[in-house]
């Protein structure tokens, strides 16, 4: 099923096209890895998904709710002195269905702890934020936007400034919570990220979708080393021809 | 010493400074989170073009510094809302034309003698009944409204964009922020004054930030702490003679930095 729709989108700024006639379409199942260089709009494109930006032409058409939709920043090294638990950041991301006055429920709380416990997190979670690891804070924003039950979660560099290690295993747990709900990754490593996912669109001002089964069967990685630039580069082109010899 | 305790004068001074200890701690811990102190030193400095208003006018004091600083907090909230980048340059615009408003009416009244430095730097020793039953209100006011809406004004102090996105009116509670801390700083105008209420805001709970790991535990140490800052400041003021604002705040400040140079020994 089609979850969300994008037709000939276009988005300026300051006069600048950041993204130009964009097609997409996101759907159920889908492990969506959006690759591109700095500045070629990629977290611009989540930001118009999201409503918080809005194109000057172009549709998207959301089949779902937004509040279905998770959510999960750039930037969550940011405000780290912020006195504030695991938990409560977790809660932020729950609409309770009975509105307490005062507090929080015993339902929301229930649902964060639920939340925490899907991504390992459920020991930590009356500690202070900033006294987590770069890994661990990850896993609290991903139980954030899993604590309103979407049906798809946007990651924007959910593993910038994770040693490799944590990379894994924050994708493990992406793969892990792919069976049930589709998962868009704006993403900078791009060798581990193919790894899992298995669509991937390739963003500079225009977009290039392939999907993965075709890109594995016309690079073989296995044999021959190809590096990062080069793969992003051959990830840029509509077609994927031929061997790289590196 | 326990005798001064007989003195009306002495006692309100002791439930403004517990009063206004309550508020700043609440006010102050939201203040250093959103990062906004210097905002706050703009609302605190235009209020006086309120306080100037009111002598002018001849209604009460505290009213007018009211009304001047929710509006000040008003225009800054859709400033900053509207154009982040230009903010510096517009608090200090409102900052300085506050204050010289203030001066301007305090010249033109007509016989005018109150003691202006009493508003710069306070004077909780000349604390009125009046003064302090506007104090409670103010104090229950802003509990009611921590405490009714402590889910959205986290969310939004924490992350902005997640709470429009989970359909929290961000620019409402933004705007809601800064006239708490309008308040509070009226509040704290008797007590040390507007130059010093700053400090007030920001020293107890840059200390209890170290201890703190959630913000309603930061507003609850905070405030205790002021509370202990402000009647040791008393004593103080009162034992060697000295401005009890001033007296106040370089007790803040040396309990602070002692309290920092222990962590740092360790």
């Amino acid at each position: 099923m089609e979850l969300i729709n994008i037709s000939n989108l276009s988005y300026r700024y300051h006069k600048t096209d950041v993204l130009e006639n964009i097609n997409l379409s996101i759907n159920e199942n889908d492990f969506l890895a959006i690759i591109g260089p700095n500045g070629g709009g990629k977290s611009t494109l989540l930001k118009l998904i999201l409503g918080l930006l809005t194109p000057q032409s172009g549709t998207i058409n959301k089949k779902i709710p937004n509040s279905l939709i998770g959510y999960v920043p750039q930037n969550t090294n940011l405000n780290i002195d912020f006195p504030i638990t695991a938990l409560e950041i977790v809660l932020m991301g729950h609409i309770s269905s009975k509105k307490k006055i005062f507090g929080y429920s015993k339902d929301d709380i229930s649902c964060a702890m639920k939340s925490l416990e899907q991504v390992g997190m459920e020991k930590f979670a009356n500690s202070k934020i900033g006294d987590l690891s770069g890994g661990q804070r990850q896993r609290v924003f991903i139980a954030r936007a899993l604590c309103s039950n979407p049906k798809i979660m946007l990651l924007d560099e959910p593993t910038a400034s994770i040693d490799v290690k944590g990379q894994r295993e924050i994708y493990e747990l992406l793969k892990e919570l792919n069976k049930s709900i589709c998962i868009v990754v704006v993403s900078h490593d791009i060798s581990v990220l193919l790894n899992y996912a298995k669509n991937v669109a390739h963003i500079n001002k225009n977009i290039v979708y392939h999907s993965l089964e075709n890109v594995q069967k016309n690079i073989n990685t296995q044999n021959e080393h190809l590096c990062e630039v080069e793969l992003l580069s051959a990830l840029g082109k509509t077609q994927i021809c031929c061997n790289h010899n590196h | 010493m326990l005798e001064v305790l007989q003195y009306s004068f002495i006692q309100n001074a002791l439930i403004a400074g517990i009063l206004i200890s309550i508020a700043a701690g609440i006010i102050g811990s939201l203040v250093v989170v959103n990062k906004i102190t210097f905002l706050t030193g703009g609302i605190a400095h235009s209020s006086y073009g309120g306080i100037g208003l009111a002598i002018y006018l001849g209604i009460p004091v505290l009213f007018g510094a009211t009304i001047f600083a929710v509006l000040t907090a008003i225009i800054i909230a859709i400033i900053t809302l509207k154009n982040r980048t230009r903010i510096d340059a517009i608090i200090g615009i409102m900052w300085a034309s506050g204050m010289a408003i203030g001066i301007i009416f305090v010249d033109l009244t007509p016989g005018y003698n109150v003691d202006l430095m009493s508003y710069l730097f306070g004077s909780i020793i000349a604390v009125s009944n009046e003064d302090l039953i506007f104090m409670s209100l103010l104090d229950f006011f802003i509990i009611f409204i921590i405490l009714f809406f402590y889910k959205q004004i986290l969310a939004v102090s924490y992350d902005s964009e997640f709470a429009s996105l989970r359909g929290i009116n961000v620019k409402f509670f933004y705007t809601l922020i800064l006239i708490l801390a309008a308040l509070c700083v009226v509040a704290a105008i008797k007590a040390v004054g507007l130059i010093l209420v700053i400090a007030l805001l920001t020293i107890p709970t840059y200390l209890a930030e170290t201890f703190a790991n959630k913000l309603s535990s930061m507003m609850m140490i905070s405030s205790i702490l002021a509370t202990i800052f402000t009647i040791i400041g008393l004593i103080v003021s009162y034992v060697y003679d000295i401005s009890s604002g001033a007296s106040i705040i370089m007790v803040s400040v040396i309990i602070l930095t002692v309290v920092k140079l222990i962590g740092l020994k360790r």
